[in-house]
């Protein structure tokens, strides 16, 4: 004869571990640490080797010379450079009560970013059973991208910039993590086959119920052809934000602030 | 993750966690009413499964300090990668002290993480009116806060 036994949800008794809740108030401190940031923006692009952290912190420069207050959020943990393009490699994070507080960059952009916890040139290795670790390796990074949106005292921000790493992972991730869906700026080069890799991840993107900000097509006007940009234009009625030259100077990048 | 006593129809509760050093984990649950217990046994993997969602089985009494998951688990971490605000340091300092046995065994934890393992010792201390952290006293917070390898 079957036992007769409740079910998960059919318990209501207080539990110490109270999982669900130690989850909950996870998720309350990212969201009470990006109260004060206006805007959260998620570079993304399907594609890597596309320039995104170049965008990213061309861009988070320009507003922060416009006086806008200016984040970065390096979430590419085995690949960041974002520290490197803002010059705060060696930026010792400072531990306070209930937070970090993060470096301050090139022209007042603060930034967190592994590249500035890593020994140099070692790859992000955690602690753990190294036997099957694709179980808990993804679920580690995804709880960094948490501490690094809810530990990191971010303060008053007019935009706080997630520089993704290449896929859709981290973006999904992101999307679950915050409070709204994201605004997303799309980076891609001119060429077709970087324009279907960006195409699904505009797709993604939509479907998670981002804002799509709008294109920037990078690398423009050497050998990479096509016309990337233009097409995911018409195919998501976004804007081309700017066209990124192999060597843009500052006018570039504050003409592409102008337009965010 | 939840315990039955079926025979009582009651949730078991949670009594008591232990690391055995091993990257394991073994917690203890009892039932309310007829008091029968049970021990969930985790893996390794599993172990580190729960403690990739920054969570803590059992619950913990402790806030949560800044950057805890990426400072206790990342391997390949710049020992100086942190540094104590001085406002933060300073309201710790007050009031505990560290035993020289217990400074010794500090020192040899890695120094990515060593700061916040001192923050969490002064702070257990501190919540207990414990005026002086001996390796005893690490011992105990370490199996009650369920802190691998600190």
């Amino acid at each position: 004869m079957p036992l007769n036994i409740r079910t998960y949800r059919q318990l209501t008794e207080p539990d110490r571990s109270a999982l669900p809740e130690q989850i909950g108030a996870q998720r309350r401190r990212v969201a009470e640490r990006l109260a004060t940031v206006r805007r959260v923006v998620a570079v993304m692009s399907g594609k890597g080797g596309v320039g995104k952290s170049f965008v990213t912190a061309g861009l988070a420069r320009a507003l922060a010379r416009q006086g806008r207050a200016t984040g970065v959020l390096d979430a590419d943990f085995n690949g960041p450079t974002a520290a490197r393009l803002l010059e705060a490699r060696e930026a010792r994070v400072r531990v306070g009560e209930d937070a970090v507080f993060p470096a301050v960059g090139t022209d007042g952009v603060k930034l967190l970013s592994m590249d500035q916890l890593l020994e140099d040139g070692q790859p992000l290795g955690f602690r753990g059973p190294e036997a099957e670790s694709f179980v808990w390796r993804g679920t580690l990074e995804a709880a960094t991208l948490r501490e690094f949106l809810a530990d990191v005292a971010w303060g008053a921000l007019d935009q706080l910039f997630v520089d993704l790493p290449p896929g859709m992972q981290r973006f999904a991730e992101l999307t679950e993590l915050v409070p709204h869906a994201p605004a997303v700026l799309t980076v891609t080069i001119p060429t077709v086959e970087s324009r279907d890799a960006v195409r699904r991840a505009m797709r993604h993107a939509v479907a998670c119920g981002a804002t799509l900000l709008g294109v920037v097509e990078n690398m423009v006007g050497g050998p990479l052809t096509g016309s990337a940009a233009a097409d995911l234009s018409a195919e998501f009625a976004v804007p081309v934000l700017a066209r990124i030259p192999w060597h843009p100077g500052a006018e570039v990048w504050d003409l592409l602030a102008g337009r965010l | 993750m939840k315990f039955l006593c079926v025979e009582c129809d009651r949730q078991m509760q949670f009594e008591e966690r232990q690391l055995p050093g091993d990257g394991t984990l073994a917690a203890a649950f009892r039932c309310p009413r007829c008091g029968r217990a049970v021990a969930l046994l985790t893996n390794p993997m599993e172990t580190q499964l729960v403690a990739s969602l920054g969570v803590k089985i059992g619950g913990t009494t402790l806030p949560p300090q800044p950057l805890e998951t990426v400072r206790g688990m990342v391997a390949t971490g710049k020992p100086d990668a942190f540094e104590d605000d001085p406002g933060a340091g300073a309201a710790r300092a007050t009031g505990v002290t560290w035993s020289l046995a217990a400074q010794e065994r500090l020192a040899r934890v890695p120094g990515f993480v060593r700061g916040m393992v001192k923050r969490i010792y002064a702070d257990y201390a501190r919540d207990r009116g414990i005026g002086e952290i001996t390796p005893v006293v690490m011992d105990t917070a370490r199996s009650e806060l369920g802190l691998e390898e600190m």
